[in-house]
């Protein structure tokens, strides 16, 4: 059973590879390669790195010589700029690629493209992809660590971490809080990388979603699992809401988004079923007026861009734990 | 003829087994002329002079195996597989006539093709390839081929291969034409809008890979589409391939109305499930995909009280290229002549179904829903037979696959039952050498 650890962001100093047990993983693909106690590692980790993005300096060059590749096959501002800073601060030299317009749109395969990539001899690759399994498939290919920053509806393991410290920052626990994870459950891969985590931890989850926005099986991967937004936010001690992607909300998945919101948006209201202490999540980029009411997005419930501090120190524990580093000469 | 004034072949000491007859004994059999003209079970049998001797002790003799669905790469992708690869690995499983799908480039759809592909088959394929006709033009699923002149050039069934006709309209026609010519519609079951851009079975493990499931009843929902219209029409038609439980159920109740209905099971849905996938193995992305271990289970069960009549490799070569993708975006597909004997017997061997019933499906059943005088061992019919250890205990591995393409979904796996020979109209094709 997990010792819960209360929020260290004070007390903290900066932390370096040698304050830990060696992190066992070349990679970090999937939330589910990780034992419990690499989670809580991990959260450590993150927490004592926090402080180094608060200080006026702010550089800790763990990783300096390192080649860090952000490989982006899908665009995304907000996580590539979270690694690209995180590898920055931490010393590493950081090369980002936006790969939607370059040689995979002229044929070259996901495989070739690591090829070529590999005998540039980084040191990590940072990889989104629209493809579920595509990061996977990508880290045998190559002989350096590789991070999953996404890949299709699969994991976005790195968010569950950020979640994970968020929630452990704010309630000073994880283990035996409510969360409800709320809105387009079926193809977030955030939702599956924060069920495996919260669910390591002790979590009691739930899902809530109207039934088409539900995968099958995912009662096996949620503690319980909902339709109504009100009574099911009842003891929620967490909000955690998901981006709707608008061209669900055409008529085919959702009939449109006046009736969304309206039953599932987060207003003050069904808020009101949750904790009064509750805080609200949201991984971004945030559809104000869709899944929230701008009110609450912006309110004191909302946490959302403490995630986004956060994101920035999980990834640099994340890259000082799989680059630890060597005796130099 | 061979080099030796050798005229007749005998074939001593086998286990024959013959699923048409329902033999399972020791005995003899005779070929002379390329077929078969004596069969002797426990008697003596009269040699002629010049006879070449086989001495088969300890193998099972058996009818070669016809395989129902087979891509090939040729014309069109003969980096994939040509007549002539695909003839030496099928020579190699013990499969001495296939059904060649007519998934090509070009199409199979004009008589002049099927003609042209009997012909570059006899010259460089050892084994009998027997070309299907595609249902509509270029596979368009929207404007019907000339079924009278298919036939008459020599296609042995009308299929759309990989691809299914959405329209029940459409489906209806084609049925009461096909019907006009007494031949079988072979039908692949996929329901376009639910199967959207599903790559495997929908379910839980869909939903933990974070891939786009395919539900049951994308199968379901057209296969009581095309068993309705089959009795509205009265067309022989054969469900190209059946997955789940729910078709299995489908079938049988059908069956019991309207003898002319047949039903096909991939070798992969009888020996795999979903979770052979792991963690994104495109080899296991199939069309008709891998389903739960119950929908295996009963589709075995299918198999066993006879209400799926036949068993194919639905082989289907794909190059590195196009396989070696994230599992969403890799091609369907994996190739199977030479194992499917092997991942047949697995069956056999785990006590699930008989010998005679798993030789069944690839024998005399196809013979009889193509209407082919082959797959059986009998006095006058062609000499196309193999010989088999039903235990010899051998590993796939890729650097022996005879096809072009190494997609197996069987790579690595042992497996017990190896072909020690194949024989295609009296001429030996294929020798197992260790």
């Amino acid at each position: 059973m997990a010792q819960d650890r209360a929020s260290t962001v004070s007390n903290a100093s900066a932390g370096s590879s040698g304050d830990y047990p060696p992190f066992n993983q070349r990679h970090l693909l999937s939330i589910a390669d990780l034992q419990q106690h690499e989670i809580i590692q991990l959260l450590d980790r993150a927490a004592a790195m926090v402080p180094i993005s608060r200080q006026e300096r702010k550089s800790h060059p763990t990783l300096s010589g390192k080649t860090q590749i952000n490989l982006f096959f899908e665009p995304s501002t907000r996580t590539q700029a979270s690694f690209e800073i995180a590898g920055k601060r931490l010393g590493a030299l950081v090369m980002n690629m936006s790969v939607k317009t370059s040689s995979v749109s002229k044929g070259e395969t996901l495989v070739d493209t690591a090829a070529t990539l590999n005998a540039m001899r980084p040191d990590v690759i940072v990889v989104r992809h629209s493809a579920a399994g595509a990061v996977e498939l990508l880290s045998q290919k190559v002989g350096c660590a590789v991070i999953n920053a996404g890949d299709g509806a699969h994991e976005h393991p790195t968010q569950a971490l950020l979640d994970a410290l968020t929630i452990r920052n704010h309630k000073g626990r994880i283990s035996g809080l409510t969360v409800a994870i709320c809105g387009d459950i079926g193809n977030s891969r955030v939702v599956r990388s924060n069920l495996l985590l919260l669910g390591a931890l002790n979590v009691r989850t739930r899902v809530i979603a109207p039934r088409n926005l539900l995968p099958a099986g995912i009662e096996n991967l949620a503690t319980e699992v909902f339709t109504d937004m009100r009574e099911d936010l009842k003891g929620a001690d967490v909000v955690m809401m998901l981006r709707l992607q608008h061209e669900r909300a055409n008529g085919r998945m959702i009939p449109s988004v006046r009736e969304y919101y309206h039953f599932y948006g987060l207003d003050a209201e069904k808020l009101s079923y949750a904790k009064p202490d509750a805080i609200v999540m949201h991984p971004g980029p945030m559809n104000r007026g869709v899944e929230i009411d701008p009110a609450i997005a912006d309110g004191p419930a909302s946490v959302i861009t403490d995630q986004v501090e956060m994101g920035v120190a999980v990834r640099m524990a994340v890259l000082d734990a799989l680059l630890p580093a060597r005796n130099e000469p | 003829m061979s080099a030796s004034a050798t005229v007749a072949t005998l074939i001593e000491n086998a286990r024959i087994v013959d699923p048409a007859s329902g033999t399972d004994h020791q005995g003899a059999v005779l070929i002379e002329g390329g077929v078969i003209a004596e069969i002797a079970i426990g008697k003596p049998i009269g040699v002629p002079d010049h006879v070449e001797v086989i001495n088969a002790h300890g193998l099972v003799l058996a009818p070669g195996l016809i395989d129902m669905r087979v891509f090939t790469g040729e014309p069109g992708k003969e980096y994939r597989e040509t007549l002539q690869s695909a003839g030496e690995a099928a020579a190699a499983g013990g499969i001495t006539s296939f059904v060649m799908m007519p998934d090509t480039t070009p199409v199979v759809d004009d008589g002049a093709l099927v003609d042209f592909l009997i012909r570059r088959a006899k010259a460089t394929s050892k084994v009998n390839v027997l070309p299907a006709g595609a249902i509509t033009k270029g596979l368009n699923g929207t404007e019907m081929t000339e079924f009278g002149l298919l036939r008459e050039s020599g296609a042995v069934c009308l299929t759309d291969g990989r691809h299914a006709i959405q329209s029940s309209a459409m489906l209806r026609t084609v049925m009461s034409y096909a019907a006009n010519y007494d031949m079988t519609i072979v039908h692949h079951l996929s329901d376009a809008a639910l199967t959207g851009d599903g790559v495997m079975n929908e379910g839980l493990f869909a939903t933990i890979l974070g891939l786009r499931g395919i539900p049951r009843e994308a199968e379901t929902i057209p296969l009581a589409r095309d068993l309705q219209l089959a009795a509205l029409t009265g067309v022989k038609y054969h469900a190209a391939q059946i997955s789940c439980a729910a078709s299995v159920e489908l079938m049988a109740a059908a069956k019991k109305r309207n003898p002319s209905v047949t039903a096909g099971v991939s070798i992969n849905n009888l020996a795999l499930n979903e979770n052979d996938i792991g963690r994104y193995r495109s080899f296991f992305k199939l069309s008709t995909p891998l389903r739960s271990e119950d929908d295996r289970q009963a589709v075995i069960e299918g198999l066993r009280n006879g209400t799926i009549d036949t068993i194919h490799s639905d082989h289907d070569p794909q190059d590195t290229e196009v396989k070696r993708q994230p599992f969403a975006e890799a091609s369907d597909g994996a190739i199977g002549l030479e194992t499917l004997l092997a991942a047949a017997l697995r069956l056999v061997h785990s006590g699930d179904v008989d010998l005679l019933t798993v030789l069944r499906a690839m024998t005399s059943r196809p013979a009889e829903i193509l209407n082919l005088t082959s797959g059986r061992i009998a006095v006058g019919a062609p000499a196309d037979l193999m010989l088999f250890d039903l235990d010899y205990p051998w590993q796939v591995s890729e650097k022996q696959i005879r096809s072009r393409s190494r997609n197996t979904s069987f790579e690595n796996a042992r497996l017990a039952g190896k072909v020690m020979r194949t024989i295609v109209g009296g001429k030996t094709v294929f020798q197992h050498s260790d």
